[in-house]
């Protein structure tokens, strides 16, 4: 990898974040939620409500056949709309402001002001899919109908009506025209566990090294070897070993664990001591 | 001479380290997590008052910590786990306001009319389309019947067009005899749910439409007037004008007020996009999307009452005059509950 590349890979996920400052005056630096999760996540929305429409149909099934009546039919209609309509609704008015898909993909809803979703946001931007997702299938689904429409019109009723419903991945921060009209965001809201702080690690003091020998990495190739090490691959960990063994020029001495774990923690210490003096050293191409 | 080495291990434990204030800060962290865990599942009601207390403050210290965290490590996962941390909290400390009851008490008191006082404009603009729609087909089907077959569907007419005889007409408006035989009253729930359901759709995609500057939406309502006056037209041929009138008024006046309401919504986001005024485009859309949205949600509530009283209202109810009688009622008791000004919500 090179000095351009990184930069370019910063300044990439430094293009996904949105300043949003609470009133306690800290930016919470919300990640914008890329298009694959949201479709994704709107898959599994209407798998599950089919799932869930199949049951309700099975259930009305039983019920029409044991009490033959025909209220049934009209539990049913009432029923799948209320189900197709409200589903989104009333997960996203939910204290986590996500549907099922959503929170299985770690994203939510977010007001765009910083502040609180509302109830007529939620409605706004959910009725607005019933467009987005309904006008290309009903644009097919005129052009099947009626031999008189061309081809060509068809295709071009289908493509007009896409650009509305893919409308979230020509504009930066993946808005679909339900939170454009909303005046929502979807951001990135996993949870993410508190892992144990392996600098601490008494294994750590094993093995000093110099001044010269920790000079050559900055934070970026720091972060990689906590990845690596939280990774607890060892195969990866050889890798990594020999690579930083080769660079600093120091012979397979140590158990690979041992070693890279009082690099990282001798690494770690003195590029947080420069950033306590005002000096961050992003990656190992900038000046030391 | 001071040995070279000496001040390097000097530094190396200083007074502040990033271990240290993981070790003192972390109970907090863990505090927090639990408590949100509790919130999210079982809500406010599950937590005591101690712990409601301790909420803010909780939130509080993490936020610190998340700054102090970002100025001084360079741990990864401990920078992200109290990322994820302070944003869950922020949403769930500033997010819950009112209780669901509350929310909904509030939308049938204040925000439900007052959204619709505020597109009343547009109210007045789409509902001036339906009559110009309506008037056109009217006027052209009276001078020249055959313009029927270009306004109504011929499987949606069931026979209802300028050849059928009055007799037949009639029945069609539950009169004479022929329409209490072929119609039980069992059917009656699931026309109405089918009218409900089918309506409501109309009414969203009119609404949904209103984002390209309004204009297919005031085209949908249009259509929706040419219909109506075509109809009009056939039945006063036929000198049926005044029973098909009540025909349709019992629960026109509310069906035709939501369609118009819907397509009002539909406006305001057009108009809005198209003239955002001193506000930027993407806020005054979304202004208009909040208003509109409360908008719709009775829009919603309007067609159910629409369904009801045509499923049901209309078909047990055959005398004309009170066709008229609970149209009337309906319709003044929408326009009171929206337009009597009342005193605004405080809360």
């Amino acid at each position: 990898m090179t000095a351009a590349a990184n930069a370019k890979m910063r300044a990439a996920s430094a293009k996904k974040i949105r300043q949003f400052i609470t009133p306690e005056g800290v930016d919470l630096e919300l990640k914008i939620a890329g298009s694959g999760l949201r479709f994704g996540a709107l898959l599994v929305d209407l798998i599950l409500i089919q799932l869930a429409l199949l049951l309700f149909w099975l259930a009305v099934l039983w019920i029409g056949v044991a009490s033959r009546s025909d209220v049934t039919e009209a539990i049913w209609m009432l029923g799948a709309f209320l189900l197709r309509t409200f589903w989104f609704i009333g997960f996203e008015l939910g204290s986590r402001a996500a549907t099922p898909g959503k929170r299985l993909m770690g994203i939510r809803v977010v007001a765009r002001d910083g502040g609180r979703l509302t109830a007529d946001a939620v409605v706004a931007r959910n009725l607005i899919r019933e467009l987005e997702i309904f006008l290309p299938l009903m644009m097919l689904g005129v052009g099947v109908a009626e031999d008189a429409v061309s081809g060509w019109l068809m295709l071009a009723g289908v493509l007009w009506s896409l650009t509305l419903s893919l409308f979230l991945l020509f504009n930066r921060d993946r808005m679909r025209m339900g939170d454009l009209i909303a005046g929502t965001w979807v951001v990135m809201a996993q949870r993410v566990k508190l892992d144990a702080d392996i600098a601490t690690d008494a294994a750590g003091e094993a093995i000093a090294f110099t001044e010269t020998e920790l000079a050559v990495y900055g934070i970026f190739e720091l972060q990689e070897l906590e990845r690596v090490l939280r990774g607890r691959d060892p195969r990866a960990m050889r890798e990594v070993a020999d690579a930083i063994r080769a660079k600093i020029g120091r012979a397979i001495a140590e158990e690979d664990d041992v070693f890279l774990l009082s690099y990282y923690r001798q690494l770690k210490a003195r590029l947080e001591r420069k950033l306590l003096f005002g000096k961050r050293r992003e990656d190992k191409y900038a000046s030391d | 001479m001071i040995p070279p080495a000496a001040p390097a291990r000097a530094l190396d434990a200083p007074s502040f380290s990033t271990g240290r204030f993981r070790a003192e800060r972390e109970a907090d962290w863990v505090a927090f997590d639990l408590l949100l865990t509790r919130l999210e599942k079982k809500g406010a009601a599950a937590l005591t008052s101690d712990e409601l207390l301790q909420l803010p403050l909780l939130y509080r210290a993490t936020l610190s910590s998340l700054s102090i965290a970002r100025a001084t490590s360079l741990d990864k996962a401990l920078l992200d786990h109290l990322e994820a941390l302070s944003i869950r909290g922020y949403f769930l400390v500033y997010g819950v306001r009112e209780s669901r009851w509350n929310r909904v008490r509030r939308f049938f008191l204040y925000d439900w009319p007052a959204a619709v006082r505020s597109v009343w404009k547009e109210t007045l603009i789409i509902s001036l389309i339906i009559l110009l729609g309506a008037l056109t087909s009217y006027s052209l089907v009276s001078s020249n019947p055959e313009w029927y077959f270009n306004f109504v569907d011929e499987e949606m007419a069931g026979g209802r067009d300028p050849r059928a005889t009055a007799e037949f007409l009639q029945s069609t408006l539950g009169h004479g005899k022929a329409a209490a035989a072929s119609k039980g009253e069992s059917g009656l729930h699931v026309f109405a749910t089918y009218l409900f359901t089918h309506n409501s759709q109309v009414s969203i995609l009119s609404f949904a439409l209103g984002f390209a500057f309004g204009v297919p939406t005031m085209m949908l309502e249009y259509y929706q007037g040419i219909g109506l006056g075509a109809m009009m037209a056939v039945f006063s041929a036929k000198g049926l004008g005044y029973d098909f009138g009540g025909w349709l008024f019992i629960h026109g006046t509310t069906e035709l007020f939501a369609a118009a309401l819907s397509g009002a919504a539909g406006l305001r986001i057009g108009t809005a996009v198209v003239f955002p005024g001193a506000r930027g485009r993407l806020q005054a859309a979304a202004d208009a999307g909040r208003t509109a949205g409360k908008v719709m949600v009775g829009v919603i509530l309007m067609l159910f009452t629409a369904g009801l009283l045509e499923g049901f209202g209309r078909q047990l109810i055959t005398d004309t005059t009170l066709r008229y009688a609970i149209g009337s009622l309906m319709l003044l008791f929408w326009l009171a509950y929206y337009y009597i000004p009342r005193r605004e919500d405080v809360t």
